[in-house]
Protein backbone atom coordinates (compact mmCIF):
# COMPACT_ATOMS: atom_id res chain seq x y z
CA UNK A 1 0.00 0.00 0.00
CA UNK A 2 1.24 3.47 -0.86
CA UNK A 3 1.39 6.23 1.71
CA UNK A 4 1.50 9.52 -0.16
CA UNK A 5 2.39 12.94 1.21
CA UNK A 6 1.32 15.84 -1.00
CA UNK A 7 2.80 19.27 -0.49
CA UNK A 8 0.06 21.88 -0.77
CA UNK A 9 0.58 24.92 -2.94
CA UNK A 10 -1.28 27.98 -1.76
CA UNK A 11 -1.18 31.74 -1.70
CA UNK A 12 -3.17 34.40 0.12
CA UNK A 13 -5.01 31.72 2.11
CA UNK A 14 -6.22 29.93 -1.03
CA UNK A 15 -5.35 26.39 -2.02
CA UNK A 16 -4.06 26.20 -5.61
CA UNK A 17 -5.92 23.68 -7.81
CA UNK A 18 -2.55 22.10 -8.62
CA UNK A 19 -2.81 20.41 -5.22
CA UNK A 20 -6.14 18.74 -6.05
CA UNK A 21 -4.60 17.52 -9.33
CA UNK A 22 -1.68 16.00 -7.44
CA UNK A 23 -4.24 14.19 -5.25
CA UNK A 24 -5.77 12.62 -8.39
CA UNK A 25 -2.35 11.42 -9.46
CA UNK A 26 -1.72 9.94 -5.99
CA UNK A 27 -5.07 8.13 -5.96
CA UNK A 28 -4.02 6.54 -9.26
CA UNK A 29 -1.29 4.61 -7.42
CA UNK A 30 -3.98 2.20 -6.19
CA UNK A 31 -4.95 1.63 -2.54
CA UNK A 32 -3.14 4.81 -1.62
CA UNK A 33 -3.47 6.66 1.68
CA UNK A 34 -3.13 10.33 0.85
CA UNK A 35 -2.14 13.09 3.28
CA UNK A 36 -1.71 16.76 2.43
CA UNK A 37 0.93 18.88 4.13
CA UNK A 38 0.24 22.60 4.51
CA UNK A 39 3.20 24.78 5.47
CA UNK A 40 2.05 28.30 6.27
CA UNK A 41 2.16 31.12 8.74
CA UNK A 42 -1.54 30.52 9.33
CA UNK A 43 -2.70 27.26 7.82
CA UNK A 44 -6.37 27.09 8.84
CA UNK A 45 -8.17 28.36 5.69
CA UNK A 46 -5.95 26.33 3.35
CA UNK A 47 -6.18 23.22 5.53
CA UNK A 48 -9.96 23.50 5.69
CA UNK A 49 -10.17 23.53 1.91
CA UNK A 50 -7.64 20.69 1.54
CA UNK A 51 -9.68 18.59 3.98
CA UNK A 52 -12.68 18.66 1.62
CA UNK A 53 -10.78 17.01 -1.24
CA UNK A 54 -12.17 13.55 -1.94
CA UNK A 55 -9.85 10.70 -1.05
CA UNK A 56 -7.66 12.59 1.41
CA UNK A 57 -7.05 10.90 4.77
CA UNK A 58 -5.38 13.65 6.80
CA UNK A 59 -4.29 17.23 6.40
CA UNK A 60 -1.12 18.02 8.33
CA UNK A 61 -0.24 21.61 9.12
CA UNK A 62 2.99 23.24 10.21
CA UNK A 63 2.49 26.86 11.25
CA UNK A 64 5.60 28.99 11.63
CA UNK A 65 6.28 32.65 10.86
CA UNK A 66 9.13 31.48 8.59
CA UNK A 67 6.54 29.73 6.41
CA UNK A 68 4.95 33.01 5.39
CA UNK A 69 6.57 32.85 1.94
CA UNK A 70 7.23 29.59 0.07
CA UNK A 71 11.04 29.62 0.10
CA UNK A 72 12.33 26.21 -1.00
CA UNK A 73 15.27 26.21 1.41
CA UNK A 74 12.87 26.89 4.30
CA UNK A 75 10.08 24.51 3.29
CA UNK A 76 12.27 21.58 2.20
CA UNK A 77 13.79 20.57 5.56
CA UNK A 78 10.32 20.55 7.14
CA UNK A 79 8.91 18.39 4.34
CA UNK A 80 11.87 16.03 4.58
CA UNK A 81 11.20 15.68 8.33
CA UNK A 82 7.52 14.88 7.77
CA UNK A 83 8.32 12.53 4.84
CA UNK A 84 9.59 9.73 7.09
CA UNK A 85 7.24 6.78 6.76
CA UNK A 86 5.77 7.85 3.43
CA UNK A 87 6.40 5.85 0.27
CA UNK A 88 5.74 8.84 -2.01
CA UNK A 89 6.10 12.61 -1.70
CA UNK A 90 4.38 14.59 -4.45
CA UNK A 91 4.28 18.25 -5.34
CA UNK A 92 2.78 20.04 -8.33
CA UNK A 93 4.90 20.69 -11.40
CA UNK A 94 4.35 24.43 -11.13
CA UNK A 95 7.17 26.87 -10.43
CA UNK A 96 6.40 26.33 -6.73
CA UNK A 97 6.89 22.56 -6.96
CA UNK A 98 9.70 22.66 -9.50
CA UNK A 99 11.66 24.94 -7.18
CA UNK A 100 10.93 23.00 -4.02
CA UNK A 101 10.65 19.27 -4.72
CA UNK A 102 14.15 18.56 -6.10
CA UNK A 103 15.54 20.15 -2.92
CA UNK A 104 13.34 17.80 -0.88
CA UNK A 105 14.44 14.83 -2.98
CA UNK A 106 18.13 15.61 -2.43
CA UNK A 107 17.59 15.91 1.34
CA UNK A 108 15.96 12.46 1.19
CA UNK A 109 18.83 11.06 -0.89
CA UNK A 110 16.91 10.26 -4.08
CA UNK A 111 16.52 11.66 -7.58
CA UNK A 112 13.14 13.14 -8.39
CA UNK A 113 10.68 12.13 -11.09
CA UNK A 114 9.82 15.38 -12.84
CA UNK A 115 6.50 16.10 -14.57
CA UNK A 116 4.75 12.78 -14.02
CA UNK A 117 2.05 12.57 -16.71
CA UNK A 118 0.77 9.03 -16.11
CA UNK A 119 0.90 6.42 -13.39
CA UNK A 120 1.53 2.81 -14.46
CA UNK A 121 2.10 1.42 -10.97
CA UNK A 122 3.32 2.48 -7.54
CA UNK A 123 6.88 2.77 -8.84
CA UNK A 124 6.33 3.09 -12.57
CA UNK A 125 5.51 6.39 -14.25
CA UNK A 126 5.53 8.13 -17.60
CA UNK A 127 7.02 11.57 -18.06
CA UNK A 128 7.76 13.80 -21.07
CA UNK A 129 11.30 14.49 -22.26
CA UNK A 130 12.64 16.65 -25.09
CA UNK A 131 9.85 19.18 -24.65
CA UNK A 132 7.27 16.44 -24.99
CA UNK A 133 8.70 15.07 -28.24
CA UNK A 134 9.20 11.79 -26.45
CA UNK A 135 7.66 10.09 -23.45
CA UNK A 136 9.78 7.96 -21.18
CA UNK A 137 8.55 5.17 -18.90
CA UNK A 138 10.62 5.19 -15.73
CA UNK A 139 10.72 2.83 -12.79
CA UNK A 140 11.87 4.09 -9.41
CA UNK A 141 13.49 1.59 -7.04
CA UNK A 142 10.96 -0.07 -4.72
CA UNK A 143 11.76 0.43 -1.07
CA UNK A 144 13.01 4.00 -1.59
CA UNK A 145 10.81 7.05 -1.23
CA UNK A 146 9.52 8.34 -4.58
CA UNK A 147 9.68 12.11 -4.87
CA UNK A 148 7.85 13.48 -7.88
CA UNK A 149 6.32 16.56 -9.38
CA UNK A 150 2.92 16.02 -10.98
CA UNK A 151 2.27 17.51 -14.40
CA UNK A 152 -0.94 19.33 -13.54
CA UNK A 153 -2.30 19.35 -17.10
CA UNK A 154 -2.38 15.54 -17.07
CA UNK A 155 -4.69 15.04 -14.08
CA UNK A 156 -8.16 16.42 -13.25
CA UNK A 157 -8.60 18.05 -9.84
CA UNK A 158 -9.84 15.67 -7.16
CA UNK A 159 -13.47 16.25 -6.33
CA UNK A 160 -14.91 17.71 -3.13
CA UNK A 161 -17.09 16.22 -0.42
CA UNK A 162 -14.27 14.80 1.67
CA UNK A 163 -13.87 15.34 5.40
CA UNK A 164 -10.26 14.64 6.26
CA UNK A 165 -8.87 15.12 9.76
CA UNK A 166 -6.69 18.20 10.24
CA UNK A 167 -3.69 17.71 12.53
CA UNK A 168 -1.20 20.34 13.57
CA UNK A 169 2.44 19.23 13.72
CA UNK A 170 5.06 20.71 15.99
CA UNK A 171 8.32 20.23 14.09
CA UNK A 172 11.65 21.00 15.70
CA UNK A 173 13.54 21.67 12.50
CA UNK A 174 16.24 24.29 12.29
CA UNK A 175 15.65 26.60 9.32
CA UNK A 176 18.24 28.58 7.36
CA UNK A 177 18.23 32.39 7.26
CA UNK A 178 20.54 32.76 4.25
CA UNK A 179 17.59 33.19 1.88
CA UNK A 180 15.07 35.99 2.30
CA UNK A 181 11.90 36.96 0.50
CA UNK A 182 11.98 40.57 -0.72
CA UNK A 183 8.90 41.31 -2.81
CA UNK A 184 6.35 40.09 -5.27
CA UNK A 185 5.00 42.77 -7.58
CA UNK A 186 1.20 42.37 -7.62
CA UNK A 187 -0.29 40.56 -10.59
CA UNK A 188 -2.31 42.83 -12.80
CA UNK A 189 -5.22 41.38 -14.73
CA UNK A 190 -8.65 40.53 -13.41
CA UNK A 191 -8.90 37.78 -16.04
CA UNK A 192 -9.12 34.05 -15.39
CA UNK A 193 -5.91 32.36 -14.27
CA UNK A 194 -4.01 30.99 -17.25
CA UNK A 195 -3.03 27.76 -15.53
CA UNK A 196 -6.56 26.71 -14.61
CA UNK A 197 -8.77 28.50 -17.18
CA UNK A 198 -11.20 26.44 -19.28
CA UNK A 199 -10.58 28.72 -22.26
CA UNK A 200 -7.35 30.38 -23.32
CA UNK A 201 -6.70 32.82 -26.15
CA UNK A 202 -3.02 33.25 -26.92
CA UNK A 203 -1.11 35.54 -29.24
CA UNK A 204 2.24 35.31 -30.94
CA UNK A 205 4.85 37.36 -32.68
CA UNK A 206 2.57 38.07 -35.65
CA UNK A 207 0.58 40.49 -33.49
CA UNK A 208 3.51 42.83 -34.03
CA UNK A 209 3.16 45.10 -31.01
CA UNK A 210 1.84 45.40 -27.48
CA UNK A 211 -0.88 47.66 -28.84
CA UNK A 212 -2.03 45.11 -31.40
CA UNK A 213 -1.95 42.44 -28.72
CA UNK A 214 -4.99 44.19 -27.20
CA UNK A 215 -7.18 42.46 -29.76
CA UNK A 216 -6.18 39.16 -28.13
CA UNK A 217 -7.44 40.52 -24.82
CA UNK A 218 -10.61 41.65 -26.57
CA UNK A 219 -11.38 38.19 -27.93
CA UNK A 220 -10.41 36.58 -24.61
CA UNK A 221 -12.81 38.82 -22.74
CA UNK A 222 -15.61 38.03 -25.18
CA UNK A 223 -15.00 34.31 -24.53
CA UNK A 224 -14.39 34.65 -20.79
CA UNK A 225 -10.95 33.25 -21.47
CA UNK A 226 -7.50 33.68 -19.96
CA UNK A 227 -4.75 35.22 -22.08
CA UNK A 228 -1.57 33.43 -23.04
CA UNK A 229 1.36 34.12 -25.33
CA UNK A 230 4.19 32.47 -27.17
CA UNK A 231 7.77 32.99 -26.08
CA UNK A 232 8.31 35.24 -29.12
CA UNK A 233 5.53 37.56 -27.98
CA UNK A 234 6.93 37.71 -24.45
CA UNK A 235 10.49 38.26 -25.65
CA UNK A 236 9.25 41.05 -27.93
CA UNK A 237 7.75 42.75 -24.90
CA UNK A 238 4.10 42.55 -25.98
CA UNK A 239 3.07 40.90 -22.69
CA UNK A 240 4.66 39.97 -19.32
CA UNK A 241 6.47 36.68 -18.76
CA UNK A 242 3.75 35.04 -16.70
CA UNK A 243 1.61 34.68 -19.83
CA UNK A 244 4.14 32.45 -21.58
CA UNK A 245 2.85 29.04 -22.62
CA UNK A 246 5.27 26.28 -23.54
CA UNK A 247 8.15 24.10 -22.44
CA UNK A 248 9.68 26.81 -20.32
CA UNK A 249 6.47 28.65 -19.49
CA UNK A 250 3.16 27.18 -18.43
CA UNK A 251 1.88 23.76 -19.48
CA UNK A 252 -1.88 24.06 -19.78
CA UNK A 253 -4.84 21.86 -20.68
CA UNK A 254 -7.87 24.07 -21.31
CA UNK A 255 -11.08 22.97 -23.03
CA UNK A 256 -10.41 25.52 -25.76
CA UNK A 257 -7.09 26.99 -26.87
CA UNK A 258 -7.09 29.65 -29.56
CA UNK A 259 -3.64 30.35 -31.03
CA UNK A 260 -3.50 33.66 -32.86
CA UNK A 261 -0.47 34.43 -34.99
CA UNK A 262 1.51 31.68 -33.29
CA UNK A 263 3.60 29.63 -35.70
CA UNK A 264 3.83 26.69 -33.31
CA UNK A 265 7.44 26.07 -32.36
CA UNK A 266 7.77 22.65 -30.76
CA UNK A 267 8.54 24.31 -27.42
CA UNK A 268 5.18 26.05 -27.60
CA UNK A 269 3.26 22.97 -28.72
CA UNK A 270 4.44 21.03 -25.71
CA UNK A 271 2.58 23.50 -23.52
CA UNK A 272 -0.80 22.96 -25.21
CA UNK A 273 -0.71 19.31 -26.26
CA UNK A 274 -3.38 18.35 -23.72
CA UNK A 275 -5.87 21.05 -24.68
CA UNK A 276 -9.18 19.50 -25.73
CA UNK A 277 -9.77 21.71 -28.77
CA UNK A 278 -7.02 23.74 -30.41
CA UNK A 279 -7.92 26.51 -32.84
CA UNK A 280 -5.19 28.08 -34.96
CA UNK A 281 -5.49 31.36 -36.81
CA UNK A 282 -2.48 32.19 -38.94
CA UNK A 283 -1.72 33.73 -42.31
CA UNK A 284 0.86 31.03 -43.10
CA UNK A 285 -0.90 27.83 -44.14
CA UNK A 286 2.36 25.92 -43.64
CA UNK A 287 2.77 26.96 -39.98
CA UNK A 288 3.38 23.91 -37.72
CA UNK A 289 0.55 25.03 -35.42
CA UNK A 290 -1.86 23.61 -38.02
CA UNK A 291 -0.41 20.13 -37.47
CA UNK A 292 -1.88 20.04 -33.96
CA UNK A 293 -4.92 22.27 -34.51
CA UNK A 294 -8.39 20.72 -34.48
CA UNK A 295 -9.72 23.73 -36.33
CA UNK A 296 -7.55 25.88 -38.57
CA UNK A 297 -8.26 29.20 -40.23
CA UNK A 298 -5.74 30.67 -42.66
CA UNK A 299 -6.03 34.42 -43.06
CA UNK A 300 -5.30 37.89 -41.81
CA UNK A 301 -5.60 37.87 -38.04
CA UNK A 302 -6.09 41.64 -37.96
CA UNK A 303 -9.33 41.10 -39.83
CA UNK A 304 -10.40 37.76 -38.33
CA UNK A 305 -9.88 38.43 -34.62
CA UNK A 306 -12.01 41.60 -34.35
CA UNK A 307 -14.64 39.90 -36.48
CA UNK A 308 -14.73 36.88 -34.17
CA UNK A 309 -15.04 39.14 -31.17
CA UNK A 310 -17.91 40.99 -32.80
CA UNK A 311 -19.74 37.80 -33.79
CA UNK A 312 -19.40 36.37 -30.30
CA UNK A 313 -20.52 39.56 -28.57
CA UNK A 314 -23.48 39.90 -30.94
CA UNK A 315 -24.68 36.51 -29.80
CA UNK A 316 -23.88 34.54 -32.92
CA UNK A 317 -21.17 32.83 -30.88
CA UNK A 318 -20.81 31.80 -27.24
CA UNK B 1 40.07 34.18 -6.17
CA UNK B 2 36.35 34.74 -6.67
CA UNK B 3 35.19 31.87 -8.82
CA UNK B 4 31.95 31.17 -10.66
CA UNK B 5 31.16 27.60 -11.69
CA UNK B 6 28.94 27.19 -14.73
CA UNK B 7 27.28 24.04 -16.02
CA UNK B 8 27.53 23.43 -19.78
CA UNK B 9 25.66 20.29 -20.74
CA UNK B 10 26.08 18.79 -24.20
CA UNK B 11 22.78 17.85 -25.79
CA UNK B 12 20.81 17.79 -29.04
CA UNK B 13 20.54 21.30 -30.47
CA UNK B 14 17.22 22.96 -29.68
CA UNK B 15 16.41 23.40 -33.39
CA UNK B 16 16.59 19.67 -34.14
CA UNK B 17 13.31 17.78 -34.39
CA UNK B 18 13.97 14.90 -32.01
CA UNK B 19 13.01 11.41 -33.21
CA UNK B 20 12.42 8.35 -31.07
CA UNK B 21 14.30 5.18 -32.08
CA UNK B 22 11.96 2.48 -33.42
CA UNK B 23 13.10 0.01 -30.73
CA UNK B 24 12.11 2.42 -27.95
CA UNK B 25 15.60 2.49 -26.46
CA UNK B 26 16.06 6.24 -26.73
CA UNK B 27 16.16 9.05 -29.27
CA UNK B 28 18.22 9.29 -32.44
CA UNK B 29 21.54 11.05 -31.80
CA UNK B 30 23.65 9.77 -34.72
CA UNK B 31 24.56 12.58 -37.09
CA UNK B 32 22.49 15.05 -35.07
CA UNK B 33 23.76 18.54 -34.26
CA UNK B 34 24.87 18.84 -30.63
CA UNK B 35 25.13 22.07 -28.65
CA UNK B 36 25.39 23.54 -25.18
CA UNK B 37 22.05 23.46 -23.36
CA UNK B 38 20.54 26.90 -24.16
CA UNK B 39 19.82 27.65 -20.49
CA UNK B 40 23.45 26.86 -19.69
CA UNK B 41 24.55 29.28 -22.39
CA UNK B 42 22.57 31.96 -20.57
CA UNK B 43 24.28 30.94 -17.31
CA UNK B 44 27.68 31.22 -18.98
CA UNK B 45 26.85 34.64 -20.43
CA UNK B 46 25.74 35.88 -17.00
CA UNK B 47 28.93 34.58 -15.38
CA UNK B 48 31.05 36.36 -17.99
CA UNK B 49 29.16 39.63 -17.44
CA UNK B 50 29.69 39.36 -13.68
CA UNK B 51 33.41 38.83 -14.25
CA UNK B 52 33.51 41.74 -16.73
CA UNK B 53 31.96 43.98 -14.07
CA UNK B 54 34.87 43.05 -11.79
CA UNK B 55 32.71 41.04 -9.39
CA UNK B 56 34.42 37.71 -10.13
CA UNK B 57 37.93 36.66 -11.11
CA UNK B 58 37.40 33.44 -12.97
CA UNK B 59 34.67 31.50 -14.72
CA UNK B 60 35.01 27.72 -14.78
CA UNK B 61 32.88 25.76 -17.26
CA UNK B 62 31.89 22.26 -16.18
CA UNK B 63 30.53 19.44 -18.27
CA UNK B 64 29.66 15.92 -17.25
CA UNK B 65 29.53 13.38 -20.04
CA UNK B 66 31.47 11.56 -22.70
CA UNK B 67 34.78 12.87 -24.05
CA UNK B 68 32.80 14.45 -26.90
CA UNK B 69 31.58 17.05 -24.41
CA UNK B 70 35.04 18.62 -24.80
CA UNK B 71 33.59 20.27 -27.92
CA UNK B 72 31.03 22.13 -25.82
CA UNK B 73 33.68 23.02 -23.24
CA UNK B 74 35.90 24.45 -26.01
CA UNK B 75 32.90 26.49 -27.11
CA UNK B 76 32.46 27.70 -23.53
CA UNK B 77 36.15 28.68 -23.46
CA UNK B 78 35.70 30.51 -26.76
CA UNK B 79 32.77 32.39 -25.22
CA UNK B 80 35.20 33.53 -22.52
CA UNK B 81 35.35 30.98 -19.72
CA UNK B 82 38.83 30.89 -18.15
CA UNK B 83 39.14 27.15 -17.77
CA UNK B 84 37.06 24.02 -18.09
CA UNK B 85 36.58 20.72 -16.34
CA UNK B 86 35.14 17.61 -17.98
CA UNK B 87 33.89 14.92 -15.64
CA UNK B 88 33.88 11.75 -17.69
CA UNK B 89 30.71 9.69 -17.53
CA UNK B 90 29.89 7.30 -20.34
CA UNK B 91 26.22 6.84 -19.52
CA UNK B 92 23.77 9.60 -18.58
CA UNK B 93 23.71 10.24 -14.83
CA UNK B 94 20.59 10.79 -12.80
CA UNK B 95 20.04 14.23 -11.30
CA UNK B 96 21.16 13.40 -7.76
CA UNK B 97 24.47 12.01 -9.03
CA UNK B 98 25.00 15.13 -11.15
CA UNK B 99 24.42 17.25 -8.05
CA UNK B 100 26.90 15.10 -6.10
CA UNK B 101 29.51 15.71 -8.81
CA UNK B 102 28.90 19.45 -8.61
CA UNK B 103 29.21 19.30 -4.82
CA UNK B 104 32.69 17.77 -5.17
CA UNK B 105 33.68 20.45 -7.69
CA UNK B 106 32.30 23.12 -5.36
CA UNK B 107 34.48 21.80 -2.58
CA UNK B 108 37.53 21.87 -4.86
CA UNK B 109 36.93 25.27 -6.46
CA UNK B 110 35.26 27.10 -3.53
CA UNK B 111 33.07 29.27 -5.80
CA UNK B 112 31.10 32.34 -4.76
CA UNK B 113 28.40 31.39 -7.20
CA UNK B 114 27.25 28.35 -9.15
CA UNK B 115 25.24 29.28 -12.22
CA UNK B 116 23.25 26.53 -13.92
CA UNK B 117 20.48 26.38 -16.50
CA UNK B 118 17.06 25.91 -14.90
CA UNK B 119 16.70 22.72 -16.90
CA UNK B 120 18.45 20.79 -19.62
CA UNK B 121 16.25 20.55 -22.68
CA UNK B 122 16.95 16.86 -23.27
CA UNK B 123 15.70 15.12 -20.13
CA UNK B 124 13.81 18.20 -18.83
CA UNK B 125 14.48 17.16 -15.22
CA UNK B 126 15.12 20.64 -13.83
CA UNK B 127 16.69 19.32 -10.62
CA UNK B 128 20.44 19.84 -10.49
CA UNK B 129 20.58 23.37 -9.06
CA UNK B 130 18.06 22.73 -6.31
CA UNK B 131 19.73 19.44 -5.38
CA UNK B 132 23.17 21.03 -5.24
CA UNK B 133 21.81 23.73 -2.92
CA UNK B 134 20.38 21.01 -0.67
CA UNK B 135 23.58 18.95 -0.55
CA UNK B 136 25.76 22.05 -0.10
CA UNK B 137 23.47 23.64 2.51
CA UNK B 138 23.50 26.94 0.62
CA UNK B 139 20.78 29.18 -0.89
CA UNK B 140 19.07 28.49 -4.18
CA UNK B 141 17.49 31.03 -6.49
CA UNK B 142 15.82 29.28 -9.40
CA UNK B 143 14.40 30.64 -12.68
CA UNK B 144 16.38 33.89 -12.47
CA UNK B 145 15.52 36.69 -14.87
CA UNK B 146 17.67 39.29 -13.10
CA UNK B 147 20.74 38.91 -10.91
CA UNK B 148 22.38 41.72 -8.95
CA UNK B 149 25.44 41.05 -6.78
CA UNK B 150 26.57 43.36 -4.02
CA UNK B 151 28.45 42.94 -0.78
CA UNK B 152 28.40 39.17 -0.47
CA UNK B 153 24.73 38.97 -1.37
CA UNK B 154 22.70 38.46 -4.51
CA UNK B 155 19.30 39.90 -5.24
CA UNK B 156 17.50 37.65 -7.69
CA UNK B 157 14.31 38.29 -9.64
CA UNK B 158 12.64 34.97 -10.31
CA UNK B 159 10.09 34.07 -13.00
CA UNK B 160 7.25 32.30 -11.23
CA UNK B 161 3.75 31.28 -12.32
CA UNK B 162 2.20 34.37 -10.76
CA UNK B 163 4.67 36.73 -12.43
CA UNK B 164 7.88 37.82 -10.76
CA UNK B 165 9.30 37.40 -7.29
CA UNK B 166 12.40 38.95 -5.74
CA UNK B 167 14.52 37.15 -3.16
CA UNK B 168 17.86 37.93 -1.55
CA UNK B 169 20.46 35.26 -0.87
CA UNK B 170 23.80 35.23 0.92
CA UNK B 171 26.74 34.05 -1.16
CA UNK B 172 27.91 31.48 -1.96
CA UNK B 173 24.70 30.36 -3.62
CA UNK B 174 23.25 28.42 -6.52
CA UNK B 175 21.36 30.37 -9.16
CA UNK B 176 19.51 28.75 -12.08
CA UNK B 177 18.77 30.78 -15.17
CA UNK B 178 15.56 31.47 -17.03
CA UNK B 179 15.26 32.62 -20.64
CA UNK B 180 15.13 36.34 -20.13
CA UNK B 181 18.19 36.77 -17.91
CA UNK B 182 20.31 37.84 -20.87
CA UNK B 183 21.04 37.25 -24.53
CA UNK B 184 24.23 35.27 -25.01
CA UNK B 185 26.95 36.86 -27.13
CA UNK B 186 28.29 35.47 -30.39
CA UNK B 187 31.63 33.75 -30.44
CA UNK B 188 34.31 35.44 -32.57
CA UNK B 189 36.79 33.46 -34.62
CA UNK B 190 39.94 34.72 -32.81
CA UNK B 191 38.34 33.59 -29.54
CA UNK B 192 37.92 30.09 -30.93
CA UNK B 193 41.68 30.07 -31.67
CA UNK B 194 42.50 31.39 -28.20
CA UNK B 195 40.23 28.82 -26.57
CA UNK B 196 42.47 26.02 -27.81
CA UNK B 197 45.18 27.19 -25.44
CA UNK B 198 42.99 27.49 -22.36
CA UNK B 199 43.19 24.73 -19.75
CA UNK B 200 40.69 21.87 -19.98
CA UNK B 201 41.04 19.33 -17.21
CA UNK B 202 39.54 15.86 -17.47
CA UNK B 203 38.56 13.99 -14.38
CA UNK B 204 36.32 11.05 -13.51
CA UNK B 205 33.58 10.16 -11.06
CA UNK B 206 36.03 7.86 -9.32
CA UNK B 207 38.61 10.63 -8.88
CA UNK B 208 35.90 12.82 -7.40
CA UNK B 209 34.75 10.00 -5.12
CA UNK B 210 31.21 9.97 -6.53
CA UNK B 211 29.50 6.60 -6.80
CA UNK B 212 26.62 5.65 -9.05
CA UNK B 213 23.37 5.01 -7.13
CA UNK B 214 22.96 1.47 -5.81
CA UNK B 215 19.25 1.60 -6.67
CA UNK B 216 18.99 3.69 -9.83
CA UNK B 217 15.95 4.94 -11.71
CA UNK B 218 15.40 2.57 -14.63
CA UNK B 219 14.32 3.77 -18.05
CA UNK B 220 12.02 1.08 -19.42
CA UNK B 221 10.94 2.62 -22.68
CA UNK B 222 11.03 5.77 -24.77
CA UNK B 223 8.04 6.35 -27.04
CA UNK B 224 6.74 9.12 -29.26
CA UNK B 225 3.95 11.20 -27.75
CA UNK B 226 0.34 10.36 -28.57
CA UNK B 227 -0.46 12.03 -31.88
CA UNK B 228 -3.37 14.40 -32.23
CA UNK B 229 -5.79 13.59 -35.02
CA UNK B 230 -5.48 15.77 -38.08
CA UNK B 231 -7.80 18.76 -37.80
CA UNK B 232 -10.21 20.51 -40.13
CA UNK B 233 -9.66 23.76 -41.97
CA UNK B 234 -12.47 26.31 -41.93
CA UNK B 235 -12.90 29.21 -44.35
CA UNK B 236 -13.96 32.11 -42.16
CA UNK B 237 -14.93 33.34 -38.70
CA UNK B 238 -18.58 32.32 -38.99
CA UNK B 239 -17.67 28.77 -40.01
CA UNK B 240 -15.18 28.58 -37.13
CA UNK B 241 -17.84 29.53 -34.59
CA UNK B 242 -20.29 27.04 -36.09
CA UNK B 243 -17.68 24.29 -35.82
CA UNK B 244 -16.90 25.20 -32.20
CA UNK B 245 -20.59 25.14 -31.32
CA UNK B 246 -21.15 21.79 -32.99
CA UNK B 247 -18.27 20.38 -30.94
CA UNK B 248 -19.87 21.71 -27.79
CA UNK B 249 -16.90 23.90 -27.01
CA UNK B 250 -18.93 27.11 -27.15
Amino acid sequence: MSEVLIVAEHSAGMLNTSTARAVSCALGLGSAQVDILVLAEQAAPVAAHAATLAGVRRVLTVERPENREPLAVVYAPQIAAVAAGYSHVFGPSTTFGRDLMPHVAALLGVSQLSDVMAVEGPYRFRRPIYAGNAVVTVEAPAGRVVVATVRTASFPPAGGGGAAVVESLDLRVELPTHTRFVSRPPASSGRPDLQSAARVVAGGRALGSAENFRMVYGLADALGAAVGASRAAVDSGYVPNDLQVGQTGKIIAPELYVAIGISGAIQHLTGIRDARTIVAINKDAEAPIFEVADLGLVGDLFQIVPELERLIRSGSGA
Amino acid sequence: MRTILVGTKRLIDYSVRVRVKPDGSGVVTDGVKMSINPFDEIALEEALRIRERGLADEVVAISIGTSEAQQQLRTALAFGADRAILVRADAPLEPLTVAQVFLQLVQRCQPELVLLGKQAIDEDHGQTGQMLAALWGRPQATFASKLEIEGGRARVTREVDAGLEVIEVDLPAVVTTDLRLNEPRYVKLPDIMKARRKPLEITTLRELGVELPAAPLRVLKVAPPAARARGTMVRDSAELLTALRSRGVL
